[in-house]
């Protein structure tokens, strides 16, 4: 076994555990914060498989702006800070656990039956070609999805802008 | 290095969020665990990259379309929820049962 493979085990493990932690834990921005180590965790196994370009975006977008986002909605819905027991369905937890064990159970059992290879660890980076076939291949993508961040940006702005229908002319 | 590892580990986080989403009561609980569903495909992509050697980097290119979809995916769900607060005073999603049969 390589220092690698021990590394990478490693990484799983911790990435396992934080993502157990933020859908367990009964405080609200301590699941923001484990998503925070669970996304951290996800950078650095990108990186191991030498994509590092999305592994900095995924800092960037990820811990950068979503958490962002995710505590603001967090303290304007006012959920209580503390440890809050009423945040889970307890009635729920036992079908949720059958649910997602079978759909773990069904996953791994095609993807071992099918996926048997080792993964090519390149040397070297691989962003500006990442960028040259964003730019040339991707193009079209790329600008559509320009529109759709534009768009989603229009329409958070006029859905959580204040009594939108009630606005007078005068008011603006 | 095998690529087993890693895709017990990705349909793990998948079902983890599948729990999430079901369990958790707040809205806002459901858009993380929806996150960690996002971020399970995002590895695959990334793995499957890596493992077929790709010279048109495909997997890392979708997984940064993921990535953006995903943050203009959470700007849109927070206004709704931060909408459905004004007006029902909870974020709590059993309480929004006015389409429930």
């Amino acid at each position: 076994m390589e220092a690698v493979d021990i590394f990478s085990y490693f990484l799983l493990l911790l990435l396992l555990l934080s993502g157990v932690k933020v859908v367990t834990t009964s405080n609200v921005i301590h699941a923001a914060i484990f998503l925070v180590f669970t996304l951290a965790t996800t950078a650095v196994l990108f990186i191991l498989l030498s994509a590092e370009f999305v592994a900095l975006v995924l800092i960037l977008v990820y811990i950068g702006a979503v958490i962002v986002l995710f505590l603001f909605g967090v303290m304007i819905t006012r959920a209580p800070l503390g440890p809050n027991a009423e945040l889970d369905n307890d009635q729920n937890k036992l079908l949720a656990a059958v649910i997602s064990l079978s759909i773990f159970g069904i996953f791994t059992y095609i993807l071992l039956q099918t996926f048997d290879s080792t993964v090519v660890i390149s040397e070297g980076t691989s962003t500006k070609l990442l960028g040259e076939i964003l730019l040339s291949r991707f193009v079209f993508p790329f600008e559509l999805v320009s529109f759709v961040l534009l768009g989603a940006l229009i329409g958070g702005i006029t859905l959580a802008r204040k009594d939108n229908a009630l606005m007078d002319e005068d008011q603006i | 290095m095998s690529i087993q590892p890693l895709l017990i580990a990705a349909a793990a986080l998948f079902s983890i969020g599948i729990y999430g989403i079901l369990v958790r009561r707040n809205a806002v609980m459901v858009l993380l665990s929806i996150e960690l569903i996002l971020n399970s495909v995002n590895i695959n992509f990334v793995a499957f990259n890596a493992m077929l050697s790709d010279v048109f980097l495909n997997g890392q290119i979708f997984s940064i379309f993921i990535i953006t979809i995903a943050a203009a995916e959470v700007g849109i769900g927070l206004a709704i929820v931060l909408m459905l607060f004004r007006n029902r005073e909870t974020a709590n999603i059993n309480e929004f049962d006015l389409m429930k049969w």
